[in-house]
């Protein structure tokens, strides 16, 4: 019982993560018809987010001490960190919070990158092949993700959650179990309950604004909306923007549970594109859904007793589910029909 | 295709098109390609994108696990060579039929679906491929050190002065690497373009070029398009065995990563940077990305001092360093940056901007006549 | 020979060409004496080519970078340029700093995308096209079998990098392919009694192992060794390599009953299931009555950095670390450090030592064919490359040396100083018989 509890809370949180990325990716696809290969690159940016906020705030003052030396004989650096070094203990618990506090650093990051994205190459491709815009936007990734490298190198760089959400929390006891019994990381706790909030957010945007609104009938109706006379291609700009800023927050929040890399963003992109697909294409709610499922199926399939019956299930669950959806119900989980039915 | 193509003309093509492949280790000396492993790659590439682009630029199906097939294809030859011993011909007509197998059976639940469905079916089953053949099938696959063939392969039709030799592929007792390698891949990359150009101009091209225009309509006219889909598909499928099969003739080891996605991605890529549903064009593309990936990639700085050592001190530093963001291990940066230039200002990829040079030299009369890349759905 | 026939077809292709009449333009055919050599690229001129073959792209990049910068250094030593390094410790004095039997060495790079294909594909370009006479580098054991195959067709000789599979020199080994790393059997030989002592007997282990031969190499080496002391394997469990988030394999952990977790991990995987398994407090539990603990066989300072503060107290094992004291060592981050400003890592400490042993075999057999080089490597003994009195063994074509058993320091100094080494287990207790791995190695081929 503990050990199926404990699977189906690793896949809650595994499917919050695919559930975030695939939202920004089906708001794209939804509204602008554009097949953004780019969206892990978004994803790989945010994390980076957090990464500059903690290099800028751990810059560290570099000082000469001649009096010790390097095992290769030059003089050993003396290094402190600027903030901890003027702001005391006040700098050493911003440092603590970098990470949550560099999503104040992705939201504006992320709309200018966002924008100029949609502006400076997406725009032109709307009336494009799918093929086209996959080709453009996976050599906008790959540029992106070259100039990471060069600047923050190919290793990956570990981000710290801060301290008081850092080990594990005794989810169990808080349930009623024994103490001990059902242990999770605290962060990803706060990862699940994060990605509650952004998708419930951008939900509640969709629903309840005017903005919302329009952006909906859009997705159903293009040509009608225009012909309204709304100007619907400034709000397809926002909504891009907005894509943008979920992808960069849920890599800003993802850098404590894994460590960011260059290749941060391709490793999701293949997956982001099935959670999409299982959902329906162009489908928010079938997007959250299927990001959920996806998430529940690999961590039960991931378990010792499922291998042993079917060795290597796990590697292969994700797809195989695709393949099932794709043939049974083609225009995925919730998807409405005709959308890319051809 | 800017005039109307003609039997004269298509042969024109063809024999200039096999003479320049044949004299390819001349002509690109100059450029520091003509080895024989590059060579090898360029004619091996270019049989498996114009394999891809039968499917892709005839039908507009866009699949992204054709390297599942270019995967199998190897297993297969590798096998082959195991088993029946060092001949390149069994292995690789093994290959073809086993490729062309699996494409049946994966193009016949994938082909149920169009447009970006289609793309995602195929990617998964491609991405299954790799997966199980990197663990569950070790077995048959050698996982990530990859298959090779063995001193203690049966091996059973090779002599016994053969099974002691050197573990190459031969024919005639000619070894397949190097020169005779590239001859041998050259021939069959001949081949599979007399055979696309056939295919092109055949009645089942003309169909499957509705396919792409407009299914629907096909369909009242009361034809199922599935057959030649399927059956174009398995063409491809086994074009990518035979390009899997000829990797190995030449170097006999098959890894699993030729399965995983990028690798279609790859394909793609080729195809679409040389010019979707052109001839030449995915030939073309598929040299230019392996001359980048062989050649920028080992420029180091010191190479690139030697070529900029004509600038004055001052200068050579700073372009010494800014160029070095494009070679050596940033080759990807300048493959990501020559697509997106590529997709952007040519959509037709590499064969538009020939085409419009052309014209242009003829005097820009049919501009319009260009813009034909249909959608993919 | 075999993969490279070259001695017929460039004349061919000569003639070809001066009947193109475009001879002109293909100057290296008339520099090229392949087809008058005693073996493949046998140089003619003032200069020898060697050819790196290290990971510029993918996981391993910056590894690979690492050992660029080795052999960098070691050819500037080599050519005499520079404060001589290792050269200057290294106990076969038969190089002199005016490079290998007089002529310069130069050298050609190239990126393995730590892939089999890719790999291949570059160092076929460097035998060539570039004429290498050598191959060496690699972060990763499967392109490590994967290029030493080649050389064998090829008729060169490969060095083996970073790769620590038994295979290279096991059932994979090649007469042509020589390594200086060491492997799992050696670090389960040396890791055991630490782990022992550390941890205790009877004790209930959990194997999370990477899915591929050096995984698979790993855990029977650490379960092997750790079993006659009453460590009892509770699962063993196969984790897809590139897995990123290792949650779903680590929540069986948890209530499994075992009380010590063995990662067999390398690279981002390393990193990545560390990190995460300490994050789900498996370090601060009890199970058993015992502390919970976990082990990293294989640790490489490049990844503790990226492991971060999750490093600490970790046990594993490791080639070479720059902290040891020994003059060669000394010597080696000292030349290193004041041309980068950092320490070597590992891989570039081998890829180093690997670049001067076959320059010095060369030296002394006194030519680059590589069935005199390799008989000069054979048995070879040495010292003052870091890792003490070392042999080459003729068996299967692997050094046998000192190997160290780390473990993540508490209060680094700074932040290179990631591992504190725990011992040196002397090379006595790491050596087995060179027939107990199987394999063969072969004949050497010189390429013609």
């Amino acid at each position: 019982m503990d050990v199926i509890l404990l699977q189906l809370l690793n896949g809650l949180d595994k499917g919050g993560a695919y559930a975030l990325i695939a939202l920004g990716l089906t708001l794209i696809f939804g509204t602008l018809g554009v097949v953004n290969f780019a969206h892990g690159a978004l994803f790989m940016l945010g994390a980076f987010c957090a990464v500059t906020f903690n290099k800028f705030l751990s810059l560290e003052k570099v000082v000469l001490d001649p009096t010790k030396t390097t095992a290769w004989g030059t003089p050993m650096e003396v290094r402190t960190p600027y903030v901890e070094a003027y702001l005391g203990d006040f700098g050493a618990w911003v440092l603590n919070y970098s990470v949550p506090m560099s999503i104040l650093l992705a939201i504006p990051v992320m709309l200018i990158i966002g924008f100029a994205m949609e502006r400076g190459l997406i725009k032109h491709f709307y009336n494009r092949p799918h093929a086209d815009q996959i080709l453009v936007t996976f050599g906008l990734a790959i540029v992106l993700q070259e100039i990471i490298k060069s600047i923050y190198g190919a290793n990956p760089i570990p981000q710290l959650a801060p301290s008081a959400v850092s080990g594990a929390a005794d989810v169990g006891a808080f349930l009623g179990f024994d103490p001990g019994v059902i242990v999770y990381p605290f962060w990803r706790m706060v990862y699940l309950g994060f990605a509650g909030l952004v998708i419930a957010a951008v939900f509640a945007f969709l629903q309840f604004t005017t903005f919302g609104m329009v952006v909906r009938a859009g997705m159903a109706d293009r040509e009608t909306v225009g012909l309204l006379g709304i100007n619907i291609e400034r709000r397809f700009t926002i909504v891009f923007a907005i894509a943008a800023v979920v992808a960069g927050v849920a890599g800003v929040m993802y850098t404590p549970i894994l460590p960011p890399d260059y290749h941060i963003g391709m490793d999701f992109l293949v997956l982001s594109f099935v959670v999409v697909v299982v959902g329906g294409m162009g489908s928010l709610p079938g997007a959250v859904a299927a990001g959920f499922l996806l998430g529940i199926l690999q961590s039960f399939a991931s378990m010792n007793e499922v291998k042993a019956i079917l060795p290597g299930i796990d590697q292969i669950i994700i797809y195989l589910v695709a393949v099932v959806i794709l043939l049974v119900r083609p225009r995925g989980l919730l998807g409405r029909k005709g959308v890319m039915e051809s | 295709m800017t005039s109307n193509p003609t039997p004269t003309r298509d042969l024109a093509v063809f024999v200039i098109f096999a003479a320049a492949v044949l004299t390819m280790p001349i002509w690109l000396a100059p450029i520091g390609a003509a080895y024989p492993d590059l060579l090898q790659k360029f004619a091996i590439y270019g049989l498996f994108a114009t394999g891809f682009n039968l499917l892709f630029g005839l039908t507009g199906y866009l699949s992204f696990g054709h390297a599942a097939f270019l995967g199998v294809g190897s297993y297969t030859a590798v096998w082959g060579f195991k088993l029946l011993g060092m001949n390149p011909v069994p292995a690789a007509a093994m290959a073809i039929v086993t490729s062309g197998l699996f494409a049946w059976l994966i193009g016949y639940v994938s082909l149920r679906r169009s447009g970006i469905y289609f793309s995602i079916l195929t990617l998964a089953f491609a991405q299954m491929s790799y997966n199980l053949a990197y663990s569950v099938l070790t077995p048959i696959t050698n996982g990530e050190t990859g298959l090779r063939v063995l001193q203690s392969d049966p091996r059973i039709f090779d002599t016994a002065a053969q099974s002691g030799g050197p573990l190459v592929s031969t024919l005639f007792g000619i070894e397949m690497s190097g020169y005779p390698g590239f001859y041998f891949c050259a021939t069959f990359l001949i081949l599979g373009f007399l055979v696309a150009q056939r295919i092109f101009r055949s009645p089942f091209g003309t169909m499957l070029r509705a396919v792409k225009s407009n299914q629907n309509r096909m369909n009242y006219t009361g034809l199922n398009p599935r057959p030649y889909t399927l059956a174009v598909f398995v063409i491809s499928g086994m074009y990518a065995g035979l390009a899997g099969a000829l990797l190995c003739i030449t170097d006999p080891l098959a890894g699993a990563e030729r399965m995983q996605w990028t690798a279609s991605g790859e394909v793609v890529l080729m195809t679409i940077l040389g010019g979707v549903g052109t001839l030449l064009g995915p030939i073309l593309g598929a040299g230019i990305i392996k001359y980048f990936e062989n050649i920028f990639s080992a420029f180091n700085e010191h190479i690139l001092q030697d070529i900029f050592s004509f600038l004055p001190e001052a200068l050579q530093g700073p372009v010494v360093s800014i160029s070095g963001l494009f070679v050596g291990e940033g080759w990807h940066l300048t493959l990501g940056v020559l697509f997106m230039i590529i997709v952007i200002l040519l959509p037709g990829g590499i064969m538009e901007g020939v085409g419009r040079i052309t014209s242009m030299v003829k005097g820009g009369s049919r501009k319009k006549h260009q813009h034909q890349t249909a959608p993919a759905e | 020979m075999t993969l490279i026939r070259k001695p017929l077809s460039r004349r061919s292709i000569l003639r070809a060409g001066a009947a193109g009449g475009v001879a002109l333009a293909t100057p290296t055919i008339f520099t090229s004496s392949a087809w008058s050599a005693g073996y493949l690229n046998e140089p003619t001129g003032s200069t020898v080519t060697l050819g790196f073959n290290v990971p510029q792209s993918g996981p391993y990049a910056d590894e690979g970078a690492d050992e660029l910068r080795a052999y960098q250094l070691a050819v500037e030593h080599i050519n005499g340029e520079g404060d001589g390094g290792m050269l200057n410790t290294f106990t076969s004095k038969a190089l002199k700093g005016n490079g290998v039997l007089g002529k310069k060495v130069e050298f050609v790079t190239g990126d393995t995308q730590t892939k089999s294909d890719a790999a291949r594909a570059s160092a076929k370009r460097m035998i060539e096209k570039d004429g290498a006479i050598m191959i060496t580098g690699g972060s990763s054991s499967g392109v490590a079998i994967a290029v030493q195959s080649l050389c064998q067709e090829a008729g060169v000789i490969f060095m083996a990098g970073l790769t620590h599979s038994n295979d290279t020199t096991g059932k994979d080994r090649r007469a042509n392919g020589f390594r200086h790393f060491f492997n799992t059997e050696m670090t389960g030989a040396a890791l055991a009694p630490v782990l022992k002592n550390a941890m205790g007997e009877g004790r209930k282990v959990y194997h999370l192992t990477a899915d591929y031969t050096w995984g698979w190499s790993q855990e029977g080496s650490i379960q092997k060794y750790t079993e006659p002391f009453g460590w009892d394997t509770v699962a063993a469990v196969r984790t897809p390599v590139g897995a990123g988030d290792f949650s779903q394999y680590l929540t069986p952990v948890l209530n499994s009953g075992a009380d010590v977790l063995v990662l067999n991990h390398y690279g981002k995987d390393m990193v990545n299931s560390l990190t995460q398994a300490v994050q789900f407090g498996l370090r601060d539990k009890q199970v058993n009555g015992k502390q919970f603990e976990i082990v990293v066989p294989l640790f490489s300072r490049l990844m503790a950095q990226g492991a971060g503060d999750a490093i600490k107290g970790i046990f594993g094992s490791t080639a070479w670390n720059w902290s040891l004291t020994d003059e060669g060592s000394q010597a080696f981050v000292k030349s290193f450090g004041q041309k980068y400003g950092f320490p070597p890592s590992q891989a570039a400490h081998t890829c180093y030592c690997q670049t001067l042993l076959y320059a010095d075999a060369a030296e002394r057999a006194g030519t680059f064919m590589p069935s005199a080089l390799g008989a000069a490597l054979e048995d070879f003994e040495f010292d003052g490359l870091g890792n003490g009195p070392t042999l080459y063994r003729a068996g299967d074509h692997q050094c046998f040396k000192d190997v160290l058993v780390v473990k993540g320091k508490e209060n680094p100094s700074s932040q290179f100083d990631l591992l504190e080494v725990v011992e040196v287990t002397p090379r006595a207790q790491v050596e087995y018989p060179a027939d107990m791995l199987g394999g063969e190695l072969g004949a050497y081929n010189n390429g013609v």
